[in-house]
């Protein structure tokens, strides 16, 4: 886990390249920084393997304060990609691959042995390690640049602009392999772009930067769907904003606070709430507001006549957690027929209900919502001749 | 000819191994504290142009003038032909080793650090190598100009071909200027021609055809 905590760098003539950012990178994660040039973006990312070092806060990998450990060690275990790939071009591909396990001196079979495979992860044949970087295509360039990123276990990747000066079907092709291989081998990558749609397709968390600060740092979807501000819709731009109703998730349409009961509630008592609230169905809860099950009028009219609580008559009922997204929801309320969905959050706890209304409403915007050139008809009236 | 190298012969050995060995000592000397110097540069930005404005300074008294300089402070002989050969290698060597160093591509000097290479391994395994056709340009070029101005060096009793050239001169024979002359231009010529084998074997395979 790499934490920032307050962390800003003031240069000498005291311009603000980062300005007390705080953030939280989990394991695992692809975590894409994304601004305009001058955003701190590339600087918040280099003070990960102290390139550059921040000029108050803290940094730390696992606990550990990196401005403890020895700068040189610190780099060797942080992969390092950046867009001009870096390549030494009096290497040949294969002494390329092993810097830095030449570096922490591995023997050479396991060298030897780790270039070949990784090279095969790449698609590339063992030929290559015997030729000169020139000799390659940009593509296969920044093949070997990601994989000498990896040649010594890193667990964390540094990647500057890594596909910036690449083809767009090169590029298109390595953020396929780069994606495939982070999940493959659970490694946290911290990437930088201005490329919002590179961001999108590769983020499990993008931050948003500008002027130094992080101005928002969530999923792409939750991004999508709530922009913190002007600038990040901007940034996202309108098209993608257009696409958001896709993107949208359960959590935005939903009922929020259905109505519930708890287990041991007893049906005279459910009835109750029922007529309080003018609804049919009961969801019923436990007492720390765990979604159990669901009852309805007619079991609780077939039963009326016992004393029993909710629990002995409630059925089982298909949930779904929050963040899911909404076209998955209709899809399944549409085909198999429910009135309606309730959300849960991941401890369980009931957070909401998707109805058909809800789907109502989302259509209605989709097809009228943003369009502001349909007039609204005047509606008009019968007129009612008056009787005598 | 023949009458030539049967009289002078021997001599004329003496005083190419005599040119060579004052020359050579001098680049020698030369390479060892240049190119270090050049690199310690890359390292203190504020230093640099003072220390290259100096060696400019240097190139620029007349060699002559130099010669004549070091004798109140050497006395004559090999050791301050030797001295005077040696400032005078410094000024190309120092400033290719400086320029070749700093133009070397940024970003390799940035990924090899972001990948946690020492500032040493930096310059061993980075920077040296990508600079090496440019600081063996300097060596040459220092090479060739300490062999010219080593004529000179008999000037101050440092012995060399310089001597045949100014005995010729004072005597008037001119087989002797041209039998002095002569030598030393080959002499140059061979010793660019092993640097520039040398510059081959030290320029990474790949850059040759740059």
């Amino acid at each position: 886990m790499i934490e920032f905590k307050n962390v800003s760098k003031v240069y000498e003539d005291g311009t603000k390249a980062v300005d007390d950012i705080s953030l939280t990178i989990n394991e695992g994660e692809f975590v894409v920084l994304i601004g305009t040039s001058g955003s701190g973006k590339t600087t918040t990312m280099r003070m990960i393997n102290r390139m550059i070092d921040s000029t108050s806060g803290e940094i730390s990998i696992d606990g550990t304060n990196i401005k403890d450990e020895n700068a040189v060690e610190l780099r060797r275990r942080i992969g390092y990609v950046i867009q001009q790939t870096g390549l030494m071009p009096h290497m040949t591909v294969y002494e390329n691959i092993v810097m830095v396990p030449k570096l922490l001196k591995w023997e050479k079979e396991k060298m030897r042995e780790t270039a070949e495979r990784l090279l095969d992860r790449v698609d590339m044949g063992t030929e290559f390690l015997d030729r000169y970087p020139q000799e390659l295509s940009g593509g296969q360039q920044q093949r070997i640049g990601v994989i000498r990123a990896l040649a010594a276990n890193q667990d964390i990747i540094l990647m500057d602009e890594p596909f910036g000066a690449l083809d767009p079907i090169t590029r298109d092709a390595l953020q396929e392999l780069v994606k495939h291989l982070q999940e493959e081998m659970g490694r946290t990558v911290v990437f930088v772009t201005h490329d919002m749609d590179e961001a999108l397709k590769l983020a499990d968390k993008i931050a948003i930067m500008s002027e130094g600060k992080i101005i928002q740092y969530d999923t792409p979807d939750n991004i999508l769907a709530n922009p913190a501000n002007e600038f990040v819709e901007s940034f996202l731009g309108e098209d993608r904003l257009q696409q958001r109703s896709t993107m949208q998730t359960v959590d935005q349409v939903m009922v929020k606070k259905p109505i519930t009961v708890t287990q041991d509630t007893t049906l005279g008592d459910a009835i109750r709430v029922m007529r309080d609230n003018r609804v049919d169905t009961l969801f019923v809860t436990d007492s720390d507001y765990v979604l159990q099950g669901v009852v309805d009028f007619e079991a609780i009219n077939k039963n009326r006549q016992k004393a029993m609580t909710v629990q002995e008559i409630m059925k089982y009922v298909y949930y779904v957690k929050s963040g899911t997204l909404l076209s998955s929801v209709a899809d399944k309320m549409l085909k198999r027929g429910y009135k309606n969905i309730p959300v849960v959050n991941e401890d369980g706890i009931l957070e909401g209900l998707v109805t058909r209304a809800s789907l109502v409403d989302i259509v209605y915007d989709t097809i009228w919502g943003d369009d502001e050139e349909v007039e609204s008809i005047p509606l008009e009236k019968t007129e009612l001749k008056e009787t005598e | 000819m023949v009458e030539f190298f049967n009289n002078y012969g021997s001599q004329m050995m003496r005083l190419i191994w005599e040119h060579l060995y004052i020359s050579m000592v001098a680049l020698g000397l030369g390479v060892v504290v240049a190119v270090p110097l050049g690199i310690l540069l890359t390292r203190t930005e504020k230093l640099a142009t003072g220390f290259i404005g100096v060696a400019s300074i240097l190139q620029t008294i007349p060699s002559l003038a130099l010669l004549a300089l070091m004798i109140p402070i050497f006395g004559i002989g090999r050791f301050p032909a030797i001295i005077a050969l040696f400032i005078y290698s410094l000024l190309p060597i120092l400033r290719n080793t400086y320029t070749g160093m700093r133009k070397v591509n940024p970003d390799l000097v940035d990924a090899a650090r972001g990948m946690g290479m020492t500032e040493f391994q930096l310059i061993k395994k980075v920077e040296l190598p990508q600079a090496a056709p440019v600081i063996m340009a300097g060596i040459r070029l220092s090479g060739t100009y300490v062999i010219a101005w080593a004529a000179l060096a008999s000037y101050i009793g440092a012995g060399g071909l310089g001597d045949f050239i100014f005995n010729g001169l004072n005597l008037y024979i001119p087989e002797l200027i041209i039998g002095g002359t002569i030598p030393v231009t080959i002499l140059a010529l061979l010793v660019d021609f092993v640097l520039g084998q040398v510059e081959k074997k030290v320029t990474p395979r790949n850059q040759i055809t740059e």
